[in-house]
């Protein structure tokens, strides 16, 4: 065991790998080179459709102990995930570990497979039942969180090795050149699957939607598919970009809204040349509606706007508020349409989204972005991984790497969450370190790291309700009490690396 | 003009719901009326009255004005909610169905009573009284006048239409006469006037049209049912940034008229006096309150030095 800076205490191990504790975000400079794969020879005439997944399975070489990995842009409305791992039991392997960008709720039927051991862990974060079972102890496999820049760096430095890239391909040809733009299962960006593509030492496409060869524009393309596979349905079109992506009405949200956008007017960021990202909860789209208003009204024309993209960005690339979109994953129908017309709307990869280890990421250039929280602490310290029961539910998705990246990042919370305070002393779970977090933003309140001192005085001159969090914690348990402390097991059930591989914080199982 | 107080948005919270009313520290209305009357269901008025007690006991770091609107006080609920919520000092008492100048001067009388058992302040409670029948609005002038603790008459539009028996319409030409009686009642006195509720939530600008209507008239605030009306009330009874400016030049001329030993002084070809100063002091006073000046003009400025 040892302390990691923000005073977690990381094992010496992990799975078989030796882990580095968290220092500071910025400090580790990586050695090496970029992983390699296979060289691949594919003659004229040769075919890469096969007829089934069992088939490709087969033609890959998966073996027991080996890696696979799934892309996650089809949300909660995936099949693919759930019908692999059903192959590879019925195929009798054993051992395998998962590494997809990301693992939804729609994934729990897997869970019988990590039981008898067909799934022996997970190279990724997870959201719903897996994460909840494995807290309490219910099921037993290794679960490394990973941030999504922390992922692609994972995959580019080969700390993990992806032996078969399963990519669901909504618009595929025979020879494997593929987009996400169109078809029944069209989820527009593939920026996850890029990464996949790239350094998997097998590339299997599956599709539900074979076009006549060639795919145009090519998201991924033939140069990197060994195999393309043909499937009734790659998932369910109603839950593949089904985020609600509307504005909340609720009193509280919008207030936290209006805080959070005259704090990005206070900070100066909102000029020309403006850019921007924010999730697609209510919150979130009620901060960039107002932006978006103040953006009409200073006649400012932004640069880009990132990340998980919304129709409410794609409104504003539109109006001509952003010169440009940079996405890694659309959030709704209305991106997917854009992406697949608009070479404004830029596709891009997960590398050059958030890998903190390449020659730069687009989060680098990031202005402002809005963040949530389950929790936050008096450190700053922000925890989206785990819920005050302790359970893990959540992936960490680009929180910490659009954090580290931008200027200024500002939590948006409701102060108050299923009648527990949400500033805490400690955080259950640190997901992004405090000395990335810029601003919190609660409906009781204004709290500004010390590093943004500047900011915090302008808000002030302003009038904004700016508050010390200690005070803004003591002011929400006046109102909620002082929840008591959740009791932990020793044992580990998921460390959380940080972006650049350290790891910020581990998840143990809770006492019950 | 000392004891100024803005009432832009009077926003009413349910006295029954313990989530609303811990929300109310954190909006920005100008006041707030905590309601134990119409809200609050005949089986919940005693669980309601000691809520608000405990709500306002605890909400020490006071950042907005508190009234709570009381039964009236000839149903069986009135004087126990005075009894029950006066101890916890709100800022005044919401008077419904204020029909009548005996009416209120029974509350004030009331009020002089706890106050003494209380150990305050005689007249530390205010009395914000509605007017909100056919009676009341006639008796309006009498109401104004019939006690010290008024600070404001309030217009009540839904009791109203139905004592008129009629209905009330979006463009609002039935409740004109209504609302300018009130009005002038009110100036007459030198207190303010706070227009009635706007009831659909969801409909931001006929509450924009209706608000920008009772400001024309001479409103100085407007109730609201939804915190999400608030932002629209204050835009509408924000100064526009030329009255910012043109106050500020008039109160500069007064104060360089005075240099000179008058009252009376030209401002670009226009006359500067008594009524532009005072007029110009509340812009001013209305912009601070919206963070559009720094500083509070002192009465010296408005006035001249005794």
């Amino acid at each position: 065991m040892a302390l990691n800076s923000l005073g977690r205490e990381i094992p010496e191990s992990y799975a078989g790998r030796p882990l580095i504790p968290y220092g500071d975000p910025y400090a580790i400079r990586p050695q090496g080179s970029v992983a390699a794969r296979p060289l691949k020879r594919v003659n004229p005439g040769e075919k890469k459709l096969l007829s089934s997944l069992r088939e490709a399975i087969e033609a890959s070489g998966l073996k027991d102990g080996m890696t696979i990995a799934t892309h996650h842009s089809l949300r909660n409305g995936d099949f693919l995930l759930n019908r692999i791992v059903a192959e590879i039991a019925q195929l009798g392997l054993r051992g395998i570990w998962i590494a997809s960008s990301s693992v939804h709720p729609v994934h729990a039927e897997i869970i019988p497979h990590i039981k008898s051991g067909v799934i022996a862990g997970f190279q990724c974060g997870v959201n719903g039942l897996i994460g909840e079972m494995a807290t309490r102890g219910e099921i037993s496999c290794p679960i490394v969180v990973r941030t999504h820049g922390g992922r692609a760096r994972s995959v580019l430095e080969g700390s993990v090795h992806i032996d078969v890239a399963f990519i669901a391909a909504p618009c595929c040809d025979e020879y494997g050149n593929m987009n996400g733009y169109y078809g029944p299962s069209a989820c527009g960006s593939l920026g996850y699957a890029q990464i996949d593509a790239t350094y998997a030492s097998c590339v299997v496409a599956v599709t539900d939607n074979l076009v006549p060869f060639p795919v145009v524009p090519v998201s991924i393309p033939q140069t990197l598919v060994d195999f393309v596979v043909v499937v009734d349905r790659l998932g369910d079109p109603a839950k593949i970009v089904s985020t609600t992506t509307r504005v909340t009405t609720d009193p509280v949200g919008l207030q936290i809204a209006s805080y959070a956008s005259q704090v990005i007017e206070a900070s100066g960021l909102l000029r020309d040349g403006f850019s921007f990202q924010t999730g697609s909860g209510g919150i979130s789209l009620a901060v960039a509606e107002k932006v978006r208003n103040a953006m009409r009204k200073g006649s400012i024309k932004g640069s880009f706007g990132c990340g998980g993209i919304t129709g409410y960005f794609v409104e504003m690339l539109e109006e001509g508020l952003f010169s440009a979109l940079m996405d890694v994953q659309c959030f709704d129908q209305e991106a997917v349409q854009s992406i697949g017309r608009n070479r404004a709307h830029q596709e891009i990869s997960a590398d050059m989204y958030a890998n903190p280890f390449n020659a730069g990421a687009v989060v680098n250039r990031l202005d402002c972005v809005i963040l949530g929280a389950t929790e936050v602490d008096t450190a700053f310290n922000v925890n989206v991984n785990t819920e005050s029961n302790g359970y893990l539910l959540h992936n960490t998705g680009g929180h910490s790497d659009t954090a580290a990246g931008a200027k200024l990042s500002i939590i948006v919370a409701p102060s108050i969450r299923g009648r527990l305070p949400i500033v805490r002393d400690r955080v259950t779970t640190v997901t992004t370190p405090g000395e990335t977090i810029g601003v919190v933003v609660t409906e009781r309140g204004i709290a500004v790291n010390d590093r943004h001192a500047e900011l915090k005085e302008e808000l002030i001159r302003r009038k904004l309700p700016v508050k010390e969090i200690a005070d803004l914690q003591r002011e929400i348990c006046r109102v909620t009490g002082t929840p008591r402390p959740l009791e932990f097991e020793d044992e580990v059930v998921a460390v959380v690396e940080y972006r650049d591989g350290s790891i910020i914080d581990v998840v143990r199982r809770v006492k019950e | 003009m000392a004891g100024f107080k803005l009432r832009r948005s009077l926003l009413y919270v349910p006295g029954n719901m313990p989530s609303m009313l811990q929300n109310i520290p954190i909006f920005n209305c100008d006041s707030v009326i905590i309601d134990l009357e119409d809200a609050v269901p005949l089986s919940e008025k005693d669980a309601a009255r000691h809520l608000v007690k405990r709500f306002l006991l605890n909400y020490t770091d006071r950042n907005k004005e508190l009234l709570v609107r009381i039964n009236p006080l000839d149903t069986r609920w009135g004087y126990e909610d005075l009894k029950v919520v006066l101890p916890a000092m709100p800022d005044g008492i919401r008077l419904p169905k204020a029909d009548t100048p005996e009416i209120v001067e029974r509350l004030d009388t009331l009020l002089t009573e706890f106050e003494e058992e209380l150990e305050v302040e005689i007249g530390r409670f205010g009395i914000l009284p509605s007017l909100e029948s056919a009676l009341g609005v006639i008796n309006a002038v009498g109401i104004a006048n019939s006690s010290e603790r008024i600070f404001a008459l309030a217009f009540g539009a839904e009791d109203y239409t139905a004592s008129m028996e009629i209905e009330r319409s979006r463009g609002g030409e039935e409740l004109f006469n209504a609302r300018t009686r009130v009005l002038w009642a009110a100036k007459a006195k030198g207190i303010q006037a706070v227009d009635t509720i706007f009831a659909d939530v969801s409909d931001m600008e006929g509450l924009r049209a209706e608000t920008e209507l009772a400001k024309r008239l001479g409103y100085t605030g407007k109730c609201l049912v939804n915190p999400r009306q608030i932002e629209v009330v204050h835009d509408v009874f924000a100064p526009k940034q030329h009255e910012v400016e043109y106050a500020l030049q008039v109160i500069e001329a007064i104060q360089r008229a005075r240099q000179l030993g008058t009252g009376v002084i030209a401002l670009g070809g226009k006359m500067v006096d008594a009524p532009v100063v005072k007029r110009a002091a509340r812009v001013l006073r209305t912009a601070y309150a919206h963070g559009m000046v720094d500083t509070l003009i002192d009465e010296e400025a408005i006035h001249g030095a005794q």
